[in-house]
């Protein structure tokens, strides 16, 4: 979904906080973000890389799910295994619709057992909590939290920010969730987050937010880090973008999201567009979400063509730009299957000219999730 | 050196005009990480297109400010295209345009005319 464009713009309990340290703001997802901080997109992409970035997420849409068996009321929007998800861990998901579309790419998990807690995009969380209201039926209710801000924590010192602020955090590994005690409120804190890297995801009361904000920003491993890099990030982590990668045509197979289909659920086929999933599973999709390496000039952005080698047509690219840790042009798009094996040489074309560029294999840049201790 | 309302500057030196981003344009970018420069023997007119800057979020037109003939490009930005960050009105430059008509040059601001533009942005 695109972002609203009428209306006074929202903003997150951290606007302020923003202002103070000079970010430019743009809108986005209908409400007012920082796009970037003094220090620039670039800067801020590598201190994310090389220490520890801070982000305001508080525009995405977080819920809870409660009544009586909320797990298996949610199971019947979405292709994954959530009956079976243990206490204390979340998964990736994909809200479909009837025709197997992705109607948006969320997080839901069990951080304590008060239901399910569900984290979903900030330009879609309007209609995404009008359709799971409107599919759960009587017996689960859902709640949104909008008295919440989310801030990530990201980078390879995520960990020992969060171990000598926020201590119990211990123990947790990669896409683990908890409900605790940290930073002198009630949080949810999840080990995973949108970059690539280690770090956390930190739901917290909203009044508490700027307090937290700055206790973070205080520590000398920690910058804030605005959506552009946020954008580049996840980029170079190979993760797709909703509205731009994935939308409500494309399914989970054809957004390279098989992971999300979990192995009972395809023996059960009873989520929304099981018929087309399943058929796309057996014998593969007629496109597929493939990642380029541009070889040589510009990046291709969104809406670049890609073509053969032989200057045909055969798909598109959804997001890219450049690859700050490459230092080159990085880019996610849909191809043929017959286009999409790695190693394949393809074109991009950008303002005309036709440039090389190669399908690799997803993350580009490697991810350094912790998933054990 | 004489500026566009689109923060491109113009340093004319006999009957060639070299051609970049202002200091100011190239702080609004942010980090420089392309440079498509236009091919010599290119005709430009005043207006058009001629250059590419991308920074990691996106990319901008870059326009010529006067109307003639590419007869260079800066090659080394297309291997250190920070320098229009570094050197934006210096060793920056996009390229030199062989003037097709030098009244063009008078129809742009000087730096106290740009100067003044920017105050009201």
């Amino acid at each position: 979904m695109s972002a609203p464009t009428e209306g006074p713009l929202k903003t997150t309990p951290l606007h302020a906080a923003h202002i103070a340290a000079g970010a430019r703001m743009v809108p986005f997802a209908g409400y007012d973000m920082p796009v970037q901080y003094p220090e620039g997109v670039l800067k801020e992409h590598l201190w994310c890389r090389e220490h520890a970035g801070l982000f305001d997420v508080s525009h995405m849409g977080q819920a809870r799910l409660r009544g009586v068996a909320p797990l298996s009321a949610f199971e019947e929007m979405v292709p994954g295994d959530f009956i079976g998800l243990k206490p204390g861990r979340q998964k990736y998901s994909v809200l479909l619709n009837r025709a197997g579309g992705i109607v948006d790419d969320l997080m839901a998990g069990r951080p304590d057992d008060d239901g399910l807690f569900v984290v979903v995009n900030g330009a879609c969380k309007d209609n995404d909590f009008a359709v799971i209201a409107e599919e759960l039926g009587g017996q689960v209710k859902i709640e949104r939290l909008e008295n919440r801000a989310l801030l990530a924590l990201q980078g390879p010192e995520a960990a020992a920010v969060m171990g000598d602020l926020c201590p119990a955090v211990a123990g947790m590994v990669f896409m683990d969730v908890r409900a605790l005690a940290g930073f002198g409120t009630d949080l949810i804190v999840s080990r995973s987050g949108y970059t690539g890297e280690d770090g956390y995801e930190i739901s917290m009361p909203a009044a508490e937010a700027a307090r937290i904000w700055t206790a973070l920003t205080a520590d000398p491993r920690v910058k804030p880090i605005g959506l552009g890099a946020r954008d580049s990030l996840r980029l170079e982590a190979g993760l797709p973008l909703y509205g731009h990668d994935l939308d409500e045509t494309v399914s989970p197979v054809e957004g390279d999201l098989t992971f999300a289909i979990n192995k009972n659920r395809r023996e059960q086929r009873d989520f929304p567009g099981a018929a087309r999933i399943i058929k796309e599973l057996a014998e593969g999709p007629t496109r597929i979400r493939v990642a380029l390496r541009v070889v040589e000039g510009a990046p291709a952005r969104e809406g670049a063509e890609i073509a053969d080698a032989a200057g045909a047509v055969i798909g598109i690219v959804t997001s890219g730009g450049y690859s700050p840790i490459l230092k080159g042009g990085i880019a996610l798009g849909f191809v043929g299957p017959a286009h999409a094996a790695v190693g394949t040489r393809l074109k991009v074309i950008v303002r005309g000219k036709a440039q090389a560029a190669e399908v690799v294999k997803a993350p580009f840049v490697p991810h350094r999730y912790v998933r054990k201790l | 050196m004489r500026f566009t309302k689109d923060h491109e500057w113009v340093e004319v030196d006999g009957d060639v005009a070299t051609i970049g981003i202002t200091a100011y344009a190239a702080e609004q970018l942010g980090d420089v990480v392309f440079v498509e420069t236009p091919d010599v023997g290119k005709t430009v007119k005043a207006g058009d297109g001629f250059a590419v800057v991308e920074s990691v979020k996106a990319a901008s037109d870059v326009y010529a400010p006067i109307s003639g003939e590419v007869v260079a490009a800066n090659a080394a930005l297309s291997d250190a295209p920070e320098t229009v960050n570094a050197a934006p009105e210096a060793a920056g430059w996009f390229a030199k345009v062989k003037l097709a008509n030098p009244a063009e040059v008078d129809a742009l601001m000087d730096r106290h005319a740009y100067e003044e533009y920017l105050a009201t942005l």
